[in-house]
């Protein structure tokens, strides 16, 4: 294994996060308080408590998780995509490195960004209401879990896009209409029932709902099924990947 | 001397179906400069690029320093720097973190006496804690260069290296190479000035249509296919030859006023002695004559015609 390798990677991308640093970080962490304040004060004062608990404590999982999976995407499909885009690339596809070693240097880098995003919008929920976690190490289990989930699909997103238009579409017309559809801001026994089916359909609806169970102990779907769910996804993505190296798909050729 | 590079039958379709090489076969020699000419889109950069790794082949074997590019890449590819065409580097990077990430990604352990030492031969030591967006074309030219032997190399690819470049930083480039050489690095030089090989090359390849034309000595090649021009300055303009001097092939130019001849040097008879009695037989006069030897770039465009 070329650890040296995976470091230099890893470190080049965490550069990239201090060096933009007001939009890796400070710009989630305001939006995030945004929907506090929108949602939780001046909305869920009118909203009555959901399962026990107040709206403004509800929603804290699912803000989360709705910025650690946009932000997985956006890290991992931008430190991957821009070497292509700049032709940087060449320098990583002639390197002795493995696909393995390249995937835990960008994925890896793009993982701990969003890790660390979701505990500082932790800290800033704290702020605005008060939180107890009842499985902290289930949370982070499922933070890590989404985190590098996302960050593999994000990886593959900046494999495949050969345009900034085509790194945006995936993100903003597929993956923040599921989040926002997965119960970010609603139990989705809220729905009528049929609604309730539907939204049985969207995968983020598991992330969420096994995110805010670590917190809570309240859930949509079971817990064992959230894991379920999430580590399917995790070897979908992983086989994709696989797939693009032992093929070259958009990089060799 | 050993080969240091082997390629073996070595061929390139892509998807288009488009064959980029055709059963390539080439030694690259342990520490000689080689350099590897061709037209547009003969095929030079798809070459490099399967050996260095960026390239999948469709067919054939190559190897680096004994090791096969694809069941023993890691061996391989730490025994190659790479500087290609275009200029590809990290913007907002300083030259020193660049070069050094370089060296990181190859396995190498940190070493920052080696990245100074490359930085002074490069002369970029004083530009770096620049950003590299800040840096001319030229500079950043050197910190590619520098980036490809950051982690030491035996071999170094220098695709189209002075592409672009001013005369003052290609002459400049020249001497980097040749110190490079020295140090015992194998260098391999694609380029479109012929000039270029003829001044650095030990050996030359001439690639066309994806096909290696010939590989030789950069001397033998000049002594073999060498031609000198005979140019007879005339006393009096000729608009039309004599029918007694077709069989030379002469070149009437400058509107009548000079008289060209290409003979073989290595030919039994150059023809020169026949051609200016012939000439003065036809009343043809000159008051002035010169001879030239025939330029690489002359035989390179012979080469590619022909094949």
């Amino acid at each position: 294994m070329n650890h040296r390798a995976i470091r230099a990677i890893y470190l080049f991308e965490m550069a990239r996060t201090w060096r933009t640093l007001l939009q890796s970080i400070v710009s989630p962490v305001v939006s995030t308080s945004l929907y506090f304040v929108v949602f939780g004060a001046a909305i869920g004062s009118r909203i009555s408590q959901v399962e026990g608990v107040s709206y403004g404590t509800f929603i804290v999982p699912g803000l989360i998780m709705l910025s650690v999976l946009t932000q997985s995407i956006a890290n991992a499909s931008f430190g991957i995509y821009f070497p292509k885009f700049t032709g940087t690339i060449y320098e990583i596809l002639s390197a002795p490195i493995s696909y393995v070693e390249i995937v835990l240097g960008y994925v890896g880098a793009a993982a701990t960004k969003s890790i660390i995003l979701g505990l500082i919008i932790l800290a800033t929920a704290g702020l605005f209401v008060p939180l107890h976690i009842h499985h902290p190490i289930w949370m982070l289990t499922f933070l890590v879990l989404t985190a590098v989930t996302f960050s593999l699909f994000g990886f593959i997103i900046g494999i495949w896009a050969d345009g900034f238009e085509k790194l945006q579409m995936i993100p903003m017309l597929v993956v923040t209409p599921l989040t926002f559809l997965g119960g970010s801001f609603y139990s989705i026994d809220m729905l009528p029932a049929g609604w309730r089916s539907v939204a049985l359909l969207n995968p983020v609806v598991y992330l969420i709902s096994g995110f805010r169970w670590s917190f809570y102990e309240i859930a949509d779907v079971s817990v064992s099924v959230s894991i379920c769910m999430t580590t399917a996804f995790l070897v979908i993505c992983l086989a994709v990947i696989w797939w693009i190296f032992r093929t070259g798909y958009r990089l060799k050729n | 001397m050993s080969s240091i590079i082997s390629v073996a039958n070595l061929s390139k379709t892509y998807g288009s179906g488009f064959k980029a090489l055709k059963n390539v076969n080439l030694d690259i020699k342990r520490g000689e400069i080689f350099a590897l000419l061709g037209p547009n889109g003969a095929g030079k950069t798809t070459l490099i690029s399967i050996i260095c790794g960026i390239a999948n082949p469709s067919e054939g074997t190559v190897l680096v320093g004994g090791e096969n590019i694809q069941t023993s890449y890691r061996k391989a590819r730490s025994l190659i720097g790479l500087v290609p065409q275009e200029l590809h580097t990290d913007a907002f990077e300083s030259v020193w973190a660049t070069v050094s990430f370089s060296r990181g990604l190859f396995g190498k352990p940190k070493n920052p006496d080696h990245i100074e030492k490359v930085l002074k031969d490069l002369s970029l030591w004083d530009k770096k804690d620049n950003k590299i967006i800040t840096l001319s074309g030229g500079m950043k030219r050197r910190v590619m260069i520098a980036k490809a032997l950051s982690h030491e190399p035996q071999v170094l690819f220098l695709d189209e290296p002075t592409a672009g470049v001013d005369v003052e930083l290609r002459k400049g480039m020249w001497e980097v190479v040749r110190t490079l050489q020295q140090s015992g690095v194998t260098i391999i030089l694609t380029t479109h000035y012929i000039e270029e090989a003829e001044e650095m090359a030990d050996r030359i390849g001439v690639i066309n249509k994806g096909e290696i034309v010939l590989v030789e000595d950069k001397a033998t090649l000049m002594e073999k296919l060498g031609k000198k021009r005979l140019t007879l300055h005339l006393q009096g303009k000729v608009t039309t030859l004599p029918d007694s001097l077709s069989h030379y092939e002469l070149d009437l130019c400058d509107g009548g006023a000079t008289l060209v001849y290409d003979y073989d040097t290595k030919g039994e008879r150059t023809g020169i002695t026949s051609l200016l009695s012939d000439l003065r037989n036809a009343g043809i006069r000159f008051n002035d004559l010169d001879t030239t030897q025939s330029s690489l770039e002359d035989i390179f465009v012979d080469l590619v015609r022909t094949s």
